[in-house]
């Protein structure tokens, strides 16, 4: 331990991103590469009659064309349902489906080939909305074709109804999201590549590069000895780019059919159909409570929209209502999640995946239960709160939680006993907590092998490389890493390495999903340099002849305790160690806890080796002419157990308060009734700009995670959950509306003022 | 990305020389100032010139001056310039806040005056890809005949979207056109023509030079946008309001209506206005009457029946703004 961990500091890749020198996946140009793009169906639902290329294969500089039939293997993130094909192989199930695809000279070229390509589609019945999908079966979207279903989730724990039948309160409530997209700057790209001994390597916007390469072997039926997977830098996936997607097996094959290098680079319209956005769900709650403030029973209904694939879908069913039993919790509780298939772009994960939303709607239920019982809300999630070191209600092991710390910051921060309900009419103040996974215990196809590994390789200048599987995504894990090795071994910052995200290169890690990066990927890391600095010691003890645990790793030297002036520099130590025992390098893994989770069918989805926790304050002013609601001021409050990197951390919360307030306030990704997109680009579908942002107060929380590599734990996707709620109960403060709908715009405010007015 | 199709680009160094280019390339050119609006367009798919005749060498229709009663503000100006230029905060306050409001500040260092004016009405069926809207089956301003906005329109009700359109028009400001056949002035009011395939008044191989303001004592002038976002967005709704007053009471007053249909609307019962009533200036009246004349259609993204409530609102508050300049 050298110091470095637990200071503020900048990432060493912003500068090149600002100044606009970092290489994404477009910016890569190989020789002879040729540009695809990718015919897509203009129908909800179709079956495809004829498709006839040879009016675009006659085209100048068109190379060549594929459709569904070259490329006919099922794939899909989830291995019990694979259900998309790169392109359509008999259906096309949303407008924007994948249908043929192009290589040609230029992007334009490409473009044009397209749109010479004819396809006879039969246009068949189709479910746009939810409501068609659950009354019309015989649409038949679900995997048998007898119904639309993706996945049904029913889980009790307690008995509910007998609690609620003896509770003193019971209240009710429904609520609504529509959805929304991640919106990351830097559009989906894929270049794909076949060398002259046949290895196919694909360089893809991913934050899963191991999953890529496992399907990319199963599609294209190529062993994996004979794929390479290369992640260069990302500008955001935010969820959005954590599973495979047609692009990349299409660049992959037309690179193999051609002999040439090819790439897609989606358009902004064509994010909006690769989607995998935040699920819409109508959710109904029923909760209860004892007089004094004990929540008895939580009844919750939820009707969950995915859109045409089945993506993460059987977690997201899962995850709406697993993830409800931190940190406030009641005696029984049950769930019910079913998830239809529509004609519309495929949902997926988003960060804060499948949790978000019924967070919205129970923390809105809390701050009624609260009024009706008289009680400050703070209070009554204190008195319901779990525990550290327990179990929640369906089998979920705590250990660390600074649930209660994290309240009372966002409490006195944000002046809410002097505060709230003493600003006047129009401005108001609202709380919501919430918490979170660092990492799923259970990997996606299941196996006994490590979830993430690392492996160092130490050089006699003094220089250490981090070879890592793991994505760097915009949330700084290589900083993280490269934090890590240099503290543990006395090392300048700049002289460690990180190599990422090259499934040639670097041991396997799962992917950057589930917000496991720093809890497993610096677990791992943490071990291989433990090793090394192992070595290490024992040379420098060796060499000056004392006891190894008389020797400390300090800031560029290794020292003996009581003999200061004995001190060995870590290049030094690095050429002794390296004599000793020949050419030095370690690697390091972690691996989840053997046995966590319910004892039930579904039990393992949800168990976390540990648990983050967030808790919101947000200050509205209510313009009740306009209904425009202006977030003022959000206080947030996280425990990421230890903040290893505090300046990342800070970022990440304040990244996940704007993305909340975000899907607060403006965003709402919707799908005409005809199946079309209502508008696929970044003037119809409106993010916040940076005048739209909250002043935002971001405060950390260190509750030490017995397990966390040196403590910690996640700060990726928790700090989202609660600054929804706390905006929609901030608004009741302020103007005495309660809004079930997301987003609330401000006609949507206003139509309630003016109900409120009325009645 | 979305591929821009192919064009031959030329650079003519004076108006003159943009006159004569346009005339010998007939109506296959199309002039790009800015470019802010054209070339996203051309990427839709929604325009394919064989040749595009850029103004950026057109100097001489850069910057604001006064011209004895008039400030004459060259079609080359950007908005970031009007937005910014003391005379126009003087006397065209209106004119100088809806340049302010324009996009974000990258379009509006790009974009110019005169493109802003000439700018495509906008409509939600209209500004997509060629893919979405022949998903859709096109429309009426399109490729297609069929208006999705309203069923069974045969006019196009596309939507005025340049904030500086409304301003120009409250402040009686005059367009300068220059043509093969020499210049010509039109009122900034029959500037704008009610049809949003084509909404102005400018013929084939005309080039807007400038836009004349006149310089008026005792005028104040607003412009009150309505947005969902701090930048970037169009308007959703827009008002221009002008006040001319004379020893201490209103004498005129003009409200200018937008981003309603293709062209924009004055308030009428602003006109009918008598000396009794323009000394009272009934703000809540005229709010009222304006909500009854002004009917927002489902021409662009946004919740229709919120932006027809705000008429009343946005009218209030930008009369309330410039009686209490003036």
């Amino acid at each position: 331990m050298s110091g470095l961990i637990g200071k503020a500091g900048r990432r060493g890749d912003l500068v090149q991103r600002a100044l606009g020198s970092t290489r994404f996946t477009d910016d890569l140009h190989l020789p002879r590469m040729l540009h695809g793009k990718t015919l897509r169906c203009p129908h909800p639902h179709a079956r495809i009659a004829r498709v006839d290329a040879s009016k675009a294969l006659a085209m100048p500089g068109v190379a060549a064309v594929i459709t569904g039939k070259d490329l006919p293997e099922r794939f899909g993130i989830i291995p019990w349902t694979p259900d998309e094909h790169p392109l359509a192989l008999e259906i096309a199930r949303f407008v924007g489906d994948g249908v043929a695809a192009v290589a040609a000279a230029d992007e334009r070229t490409a473009a044009k080939a397209c749109e010479a390509i004819e396809v006879v589609y039969e246009v068949l019945p189709s479910a746009v909305e939810l409501d068609t999908a659950i009354t019309k079966p015989e649409i038949g979207l679900g995997a048998k074709r007898q119904d639309n279903v993706s996945k049904a989730v029913d889980l009790a724990f307690g008995d509910v109804d007998a609690e609620l039948a003896a509770s003193e309160v019971v209240l009710e409530g429904d609520f609504h999201f529509e959805g929304t997209a991640h919106v990351p700057i830097e559009p989906h790209c894929a270049i794909a590549q076949v060398d002259a001994a046949g290895l196919l390597t694909v360089w893809s916007t991913t934050q899963v590069p191991h999953y890529l390469h496992r399907e990319l072997s199963r599609v294209l039926r190529l062993s994996p000895a004979r794929i390479r997977v290369i992640q260069p830098p990302l500008g955001g996936a935010f969820g959005g780019k954590s599973e495979p997607f047609g692009h990349e097996f299409t660049a992959a094959k037309l690179a193999m059919i051609t002999g040439r290098p090819v790439k897609f680079l989606m358009t902004r319209e064509e994010e909006f159909y690769l989607h995998r956005g935040r699920h819409p769900m109508r959710l109904s709650f029923k909760v209860g409570a004892r007089a004094d403030g004990t929540l008895t029973g939580i009844d919750a209904r939820t009707q969950i929209d995915g859109g045409a694939y089945s993506s993460f879908g059987l977690v997201t069913t899962y995850y709406s209502g697993q993830l409800l039993t931190l940190p406030t919790t009641a005696k029984s509780y049950r769930f019910s999640s079913t998830r239809y298939f529509t004609n519309k772009p495929p949902c997926g994960p988003k960060r804060g995946h499948g949790s978000v939303q019924p967070r919205f709607a129970f923390e809105v239920m809390l701050d009624r239960l609260a009024e009706r019982l008289k009680l400050d809300p703070i209070e009554l999630r204190r008195r319901n709160a779990v525990a550290a070191d327990s179990k929640t209600i369906n089998g979920m092991r705590v250990t660390s939680n600074g649930n209660l710390e994290c309240l009372a910051k966002v409490e006195a921060a944000s002046g809410w006993k002097e505060r709230r309900g003493k600003l006047g009419f129009g401005r108001g103040l609202g709380v919501a907590s919430s918490a979170y996974i660092s990492g799923t215990n259970y990997p996606i196809y299941p196996n006994e092998m490590a979830q993430s590994a690392v492996q160092l390789k130490v050089d006699r200048s003094g220089v250490v490389t981090v070879f890592n599987g793991a994505s760097e995504l915009g949330q700084g894990t290589d900083m993280l890493l490269a934090t890590i090795v240099a503290d543990e071994l006395g090392l300048p910052l700049d002289c460690v390495r990180v190599v990422s995200a090259d499934t040639d290169l670097c041991p396997v890690d799962l992917g950057a999903y589930s917000s496991r990066g720093t809890f497993m990927n610096g677990n791992a890391c943490l071990a291989a340099a433990r090793q090394v600095k192992a070595k290490l010691i024992a040379a420098v003890a060796a060499k000056l002849e004392v006891p190894e645990d008389a020797v400390f790793v300090t800031r560029g030297a290794l020292c003996v305790k009581g003999r200061e002036g004995d001190a060995v520099p870590v290049d030094e130590a690095i050429k002794l160690a390296e004599a000793r025992f020949g050419a030095l390098g370690a690697v390091g893994s972690y691996k989840t806890p053997p046995k966590l989770g319910g004892e039930y069918r579904g039990g393992t989805i949800g168990a976390s080796p540990a648990y983050s926790f967030s808790a919101h304050v947000a200050e509205v002013q209510v313009d009740v002419e306009t209904g425009v609601v202006d977030v003022v001021n959000v206080w947030c409050a996280h425990d990421c157990g230890k903040a290893l990197l505090p300046t990342q951390v800070i970022g990440q919360l304040d990244g996940s308060v704007y993305m909340g307030v975000a899907e607060a306030i403006f965003e709402e990704h919707l799908i005409s009734p005809s199946g079309l997109h209502r508008g696929p680009n970044l003037l119809d579908y409106r993010i916040p700009t940076s005048l739209d942002v909250p002043a935002i107060h971001s405060m950390i929380v260190e509750s030490m995670d017995p397990e966390g590599p040196l403590g910690a734990k996640e700060a990726g996707e928790g700090p989202l959950h609660s600054s929804i709620p706390a905006v929609a109960n901030a608004i009741y403060d302020a103007v005495g509306i309660r809004l079930s709908r997301l987003p609330f715009s401000p006609g949507r405010v206003l139509e309630a003022l003016q109900q409120r007015g009325r009645g | 990305m979305l591929p821009l199709p192919e064009f031959t680009v030329h650079t003519p160094a004076s108006v003159d020389e943009a006159v004569a280019l346009l005339a010998k390339l007939g109506p296959g050119a199309m002039l790009l100032a800015g470019g802010t609006d054209l070339l996203p367009n051309m990427k839709q798919g929604l325009h394919a010139p064989a040749h595009v005749v850029s103004l950026q060498r057109l100097g001489a229709l850069r910057g604001v001056r006064r011209e004895g009663d008039a400030l004459v503000i060259g079609a080359m100006t950007t908005l970031d310039a009007v937005a910014g230029s003391a005379e126009a905060k003087t006397h065209a306050a209106a004119l100088a806040e809806a340049a302010a409001v324009v996009g974000g500040p990258q379009h509006r260092r790009m974009g110019t005056l005169g493109g802003n004016l000439c700018l495509d009405t906008r409509c939600r069926y209209y500004n997509q890809t060629a893919f979405w809207r022949g998903a859709l089956g096109y429309c009426l301003k399109k490729d297609g005949d069929t208006c999705h906005v309203v069923e069974g329109g045969r006019k196009c009700v596309a939507a005025a979207s340049n904030d500086t359109a409304a301003a120009a028009i409250a402040l009686e400001a005059t367009v300068v056109l220059t043509g093969p056949a020499g210049i010509r002035r039109l009122p900034a009011a029959d500037f704008f023509v009610a049809d949003g395939a084509r909404n102005t008044a400018r013929r084939e191989g005309e080039l807007l030079t400038a836009l004349e303001v006149p310089v008026r004592a005792g005028r104040v002038s607003v412009y009150e946008k309505l947005r969902r976002r701090g930048a970037i967005d169009f308007p959703l709704l827009s008002v221009a309001v002008r006040l001319d007053r004379e020893d201490g009471s209103a004498r005129a007053l003009d409200v200018v209506i937008s981003a309603l249909a293709a062209k924009p609307r004055r308030l009428a019962a602003a006109q009918k206005l008598g000396a009794a009533d323009l000394a009272t200036l009934p703000i809540d009246t005229l709010a009222d009457a304006a909500l009854r004349e002004c009917n927002p259609l489902p021409n662009i993204e946004g919740d229709v029946v919120w932006r027809k409530q705000m008429v009343r609102v946005l009218v209030k508050r930008a009369l309330g703004r410039a009686t209490s300049l003036a």
